[in-house]
């Protein structure tokens, strides 16, 4: 199989970046997409050239690390799948494949495809955790969990953090990636307690960060990989105001 | 060199308590002026750091990634073991502390061990606290499942993303103590090597990966919580950077390192399927659970699997271990289905594989059920394979997924090197020669929130004289090292890849040193890495430039240390002349093919000494006091 990269390639911060073309060939189905990319580099070194930037880490779909725009799409051609997952099997001999990292003012390109995703922890920062200490744990059974409650916490938890959400919506808006982890600890009994803060310090942060806001047109949920729903944005409006009412 | 295990007296269930009360305090004014490094965000870095800052330390922590919440311990799915005995099966400390140290074929020490089992019920106390969404019953309290090698229900799960939501919990309380100005997180730092002042820890040089920048830290302690390094046979369910140089830096400078062999291969991953491969996936030991392993009777059968009848499949292993079916412990589990592969009887069209089948799950709960229970793991399938499971059987595969072996560590979790500890997979404490599923989850948790912060003290104690200074020679000559070995690397400007190396290196060690090893093959093992050696630092290519973002410099400083590693790794297997657990030798074994194990010679721990590129072997004796070595049967 041979394809036809188009990568944009940007040597730093600063750099104006542009895109440029890789013929590869050599190519097989059963290739992973990142492993193509790791092809392409090999040829790169050997032919003594710098190797294009890109990341990742796990190459299984759950730590993250990995992004890029594909063809105009978050993560590639499929609804809910990670860069690491896809494979060449999804593209056709002979295709031109462009080849991005993502953009929004809020993720800076630090090289080639990688860029700074740091905001997301800042926004964690300001309050999604629950603040005990370790060693200060009740027994785990003496709060009883209802089956129904722990499977929606865990819908929301399931995020990774990848920033698809970010990089699809044409506002960057982070409201899904905000929304998913406020809504998996406040609808946990431990969580409670500081649900209001968390709401506001999280969604402040969220703003400073220069994140867009949402106008609710869907394309996050399409590109998560978790398929982490977009009525969790919705849920989270509603605790907004909640959470403006109680005045903590 | 005396290795002082420093395990306290007393019966098994007192030794941590009376620990505790002997270890030395300081008090919270004094914690303050002391600065600890920690080195790793994952479980156990993570776990550490942060409570050692609740605690009143001063700490820094840094990981390669750009955020703490990539660690891999995000990767695990299937679980976390506690003795809860929520499932009023009979479960208790006691037995899981028997289990682990049965599963580790006796050759792991019993206090750490029972510790790890009596912490595990607080531990889940712990995160469910911190917010982590365990699977649940109906009635609202917290569901099991089993895990291999045991016969009670004690793990906890949250859906298939267990590691993804410990870890999850673990990154929030950590960021929570940076909000705080308690720990100064480093992402994208890579540690370059330990920096000893009078033979004591006391701080590290790290590289920014995105400027290059080489750095200087100084702390009163440095704690390594790297993970594991089973990345030396490339192909692995380990993350693509996942390494093992913190800990190599460490060896050279004086940490032993203990059974660094011990190499859990993982029964049910994804089979290679391209030489291009760069990693392989796993899937959860708990589909074993429901799934049922077998291969057709017939050699090199073409039928389709839902063509081979079944009077002509073989469940090997419910064929040959009766009482623990398909729930046989990884290591027999890789085993046999190496034994079946390597007879002829492989599947798929490389014919590395064997089957694992859920019709007879779906005919008995309803796909319902399945799917609820396993139904991401089935997402993940279709995603890498294109095949849909519900349907026909999974492909499935043996690969490199664990290194019980690591840093030498105290009942303190101290290596031979003052001040230096390590914590999680990166040291050898707990597992033996096997680790039981869902036992490493809780090992990097209880090692980084509830050992260590209660351990350091008791050196930290001695330590308060005068902090640390990056400005001391010794931090200078470290860096010069660092700097001199990166440029070395840099200037070689041969013609092969640090892939291709990487490739050479993975082939000879799961080759000769994964699951079944021998005389023959590991010295010569040992030749072909010394030549690979050789040849790496003669003619690998590694372009760009040391002041910037350099994914292949990188790559090639992991390597240079693996391949080292890997020379260890052989040495280790070679002088071990016995089978047991994982370490499966091929000229001690029973007449029915199983491990052999020699107690009266080998019932120790192996502590290997790094002195001038040769290794010194130093052995630490494993004492039963409480419990008999018996002959590891799953029959
Ligand atoms: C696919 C998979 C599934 C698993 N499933 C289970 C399971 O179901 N149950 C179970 O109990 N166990 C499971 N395990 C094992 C378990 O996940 C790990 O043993 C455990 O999570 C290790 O935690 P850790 O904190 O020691 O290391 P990690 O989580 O790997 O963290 C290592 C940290 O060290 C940092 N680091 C590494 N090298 C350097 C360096 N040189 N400089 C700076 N920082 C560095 C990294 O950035 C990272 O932050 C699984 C393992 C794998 C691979
Ligand atoms: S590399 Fe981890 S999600 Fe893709």
């Amino acid at each position: 199989m041979q394809v036809t990269f188009k990568i944009w390639r940007q040597n730093g911060p600063k750099d104006k970046g542009k895109f440029e073309s890789y013929p590869v060939d050599d190519l097989t189905d059963d290739m992973s997409f990142l492993e193509a990319l790791d092809h392409l580099n090999e040829r790169l070194v050997v032919a003594g050239k710098q190797v294009i930037a890109f990341e990742y880490d796990c190459r299984e779909g759950i730590c993250g690390q990995c992004g890029i725009f594909i063809n105009g799409r978050a993560h590639g051609p499929h609804d809910h799948m990670t860069t690491c997952q896809l494979h060449m099997r999804s593209f056709k001999d002979g295709d031109t494949i462009v080849v991005e990292p993502w953009r929004a003012a809020s993720f800076p390109i630090i090289k080639d495809l990688v860029v700074d995703r740091s905001a997301f922890d800042r926004i964690i920062e300001k309050g999604a955790y629950i603040s005990s200490q370790t060693g200060t744990a009740p027994e785990a059974n003496a709060i009883l969990i209802p089956k129904s409650v722990a499977d929606k916490a865990m819908d929301a938890a399931a995020c990774i953090g990848c920033g698809a959400c970010v990089a699809t919506c044409k506002n960057s808006s982070a409201a899904l990636f905000t929304a998913a982890k406020i809504n998996h600890l406040n609808r946990l009994p431990q969580g409670k307690a500081e649900q209001h803060t968390r709401v506001k310090e999280m969604t402040w942060q969220m703003n400073l960060e220069g994140f867009g806001s949402c106008t609710f047109t869907g394309a996050c949920e399409v590109e998560c990989p978790e398929g982490i729903s977009i009525s969790n944005i919705a849920e989270l409006n509603a605790r907004l105001l909640k959470s403006k009412i109680s005045g903590s | 060199m005396l290795l002082d295990s420093k395990i306290p007296e007393g019966r098994l269930e007192d030794k941590w308590r009376n620990y505790q009360l002997k270890a030395q305090l300081i008090n919270p004014a004094n914690k303050k002026k002391l600065r600890v490094i920690v080195v790793g965000a994952g479980l156990a870095g993570a776990g550490a750091a942060a409570t050692l800052a609740e605690l009143g330390y001063r700490v820094d922590c840094f990981c390669y990634q750009d955020s703490a919440r990539r660690a891999h311990s995000v990767a695990a799915q299937g679980g976390v073991n506690a003795a809860k005995n929520y499932q009023h099966d009979g479960d208790s400390v006691y037995r899981m502390f028997y289990d682990t140290l049965k599963g580790g074929d006796f050759r792991s020490r019993e206090a750490n061990t029972y510790r790890l089992a009596e912490l595990s019920a607080p531990l889940i106390d712990h995160f469910v606290q911190q917010g982590v969404p365990f699977a649940r019953e109906y009635g609202g309290t917290l569901e099991n499942r089993s895990f291999g090698g045991v016969q009670v229900q004690r793990t906890f799960y949250a859906r298939g993303q267990t590691g993804q939501q410990l870890l999850l919990a673990a990154y929030s309380q950590l960021y929570k103590m940076i909000a705080a100005g308690k720990v100064t997180m480093h992402t994208r730092s890579e540690m370059m090597d330990l920096v000893l002042v009078d033979g004591k820890a006391k701080g590290i040089i790290v590289r920014d990966l995105v400027s290059g920048e080489l750095k200087r830290f100084a702390a009163d302690a440095v704690v390594l919580a790297t993970g594991g390094y089973s990345r030396v046979f490339r192909l692995s369910t380990l993350a693509i950077g996942c390494n093992g140089s913190a800990i190599w830096k460490a060896h050279k400078k004086g940490a032993c390192f203990a059974a660094p062999s011990f190499t859990q291969i993982h029964p049910t991953a994804l089979p290679q399927s391209s030489e291009a491969q760069s990693k392989l996936t796993l899937m959860s030991e708990s589909l074993r659970n429901d799934g049922r392993i077998w291969v057709p009777k017939t050699k090199g059968d073409q039928r389709t699997p839902g063509e081979i009848p079944e009077e002509e499949r073989d469940y090997y292993l419910e064929r040959r271990y009766p009482s623990f079916g398909n729930l046989a412990p990884r290591d027999i589990a890789s085993r046999a289905a190496k034994e079946r592969i390597d007879a002829g009887y492989g599947v798929g069209r490389l014919k590395n594989a064997v089957y694992l089948d859920f019709k007879d799950a779906i005919a008995r709960f309803g796909l319902e059920v399945i799917k609820d229970r396993y139904g991401n793991l089935f997402n993940m399938y279709q995603k890498i394979t294109g095949i849909n499971a519900y349907k026909t059987p999974m492909l499935i595969s043996p690969a490199a997924h664990f290194s019980m072996g690591g840093l030498w560590v105290d009942y303190e979790l101290m290596t031979t090197i003052p001040g230096l500890y390590a914590v999680g997979e990166c040291n050898f404490s707990d597992h033996g020669a096997n680790r039981l599923g869902a036992n490493s989850l809780l090992q990097a948790s209880v090692d980084g929130y509830f050992i260590l912060p209660n351990t350091i003290n008791n050196y930290l104690a001695g330590a308060m004289q005068g902090s640390p200074d990056t400005n001391h020679p010794a931090f200078e000559e470290a860096e010069r090292e660092v700097r001199n070995h990166v440029d070395r690397v840099l200037g070689i400007q041969g013609s092969k890849t640090v892939d291709h190396f990487h490739r050479e290196l993975g082939r000879v060690m799961w080759q000769e040193c994964a699951m079944s090893r021998n005389k023959k093959g590991l010295e010569k093992a040992i030749d072909q890495i010394e030549k690979i050696r050789e040849e790496f630092w003669r003619d690998v290519s590694v372009t760009g430039g040391d002041k910037e973002m350099n994914t292949e410099l990188e790559k090639a400083l992991r390597l240079a240390d693996f391949i080292e590693l890997g020379i260890l790794m052989c040495t280790d297997a070679l002088q071990r002349e016995e089978s047991c657990g994982a370490h499966f030798r091929e000229e001690y074994q029973t007449d029915d093919g199983e491990a052999f194990r020699k107690d009266e010679e080998y019932s120790y721990v192996s502590a290997w000494e790094y002195q001038k590129g040769d290794f010194v072997l130093h052995k630490e004796q494993l004492k039963f006091e409480f419990v008999q070595p018996t002959v590891r049967s799953y029959k």
